[in-house]
């Protein structure tokens, strides 16, 4: 599929299907649905250009192991939907948003910048000695679940499993 | 670098660095044709690699962060993101 090809019906399908998924785990999409359904369609333009439907509002450099932390959902989604009510793009929003409790500001790029971003800190791994199974964390959403490899999808917010890290 | 230009009111040389899957990109540019000042744009994402690491090098000068959307306003006043009230105010409306 090329940009050209995207169709207002892929968007929609892939809108329903983000919707889904969202409200399943506990998120929020952007209730504006003219916003929200361009940043599906960028999205998709990521997905046919990339390979992985990098963050539409980030610049993608179409390698995936850079880019791991701006897939979507990306790893900064929960802190700034913690913190602004919004993701970076705006794709999800959270209750207070939703609720029109609050309304939306600019969210500054939380990601470090492209000098900080290869000295990127693993997390500190307890040490598993004691444990029958190795603890994976998903980097997304913070889900842990103990078993010998990490899950294909995140059960909470459908990362893949490339987006775990052994936790413990 | 090759630029896109939107006719308009002179409000000194203004540049919009943006990506064209960025929802807040899109914001802004439609506020600069709505305050119908002159304006050149950019869409990184679509620049072949060696003009979008000049772009990245230039945007990253005046944002670090190397953010989207940029705006530029005489080569040194600089409004990082959809900031609409800061920029209807560097345009006096």
């Amino acid at each position: 599929m090329t940009t050209a090809d995207i169709s207002d019906d892929d968007v929609e399908k892939q809108f329903q299907v983000l919707d889904s998924e969202a409200r399943s785990g506990g998120y929020h999409l952007n209730p504006d649905l003219e916003f929200t359904k361009k940043l599906v369609h960028g999205l998709l333009v990521n997905e046919s250009r990339y390979g992985y439907p990098a963050c539409p509002c980030r610049l993608s450099r179409s390698i995936k192991a850079e880019d791991l932390d701006i897939i979507c959902p990306c790893n900064y989604r929960d802190p700034d939907l913690d913190q602004y009510g919004a993701c970076y793009c705006a794709l999800y929003v959270s209750d207070a948003i939703l609720s029109k409790k609050k309304s939306l500001i600019p969210v500054p790029d939380r990601r470090p910048p492209r000098s900080e971003r290869n000295s990127r800190k693993t997390i500190h791994t307890i040490s598993s000695g004691s444990l029958s199974y190795p603890v994976w964390r998903c980097r997304v959403c913070g889900y842990l679940c103990a078993r010998e490899e990490a899950p294909l999808v995140c059960p909470v917010c459908k990362a893949k499993k490339e987006r775990f890290e052994r936790f413990m | 670098m090759k630029m896109e230009h939107v006719d308009g009111r002179d409000a000194g040389k203004v540049v919009l660095f943006a990506l064209s899957t960025c929802g807040w990109c899109g914001k802004t540019k439609g506020l600069l044709k709505e305050l119908g000042i002159a304006f050149d744009f950019v869409y990184v994402d679509l620049l072949p690699p060696e003009e979008m690491d000049n772009a990245i090098a230039t945007i990253e000068k005046y944002n670090p962060a190397g953010s989207f959307p940029t705006l530029l306003i005489d080569d040194k006043n600089v409004i990082i993101g959809f900031r609409e009230e800061e920029i209807r105010g560097a345009f006096g409306k």
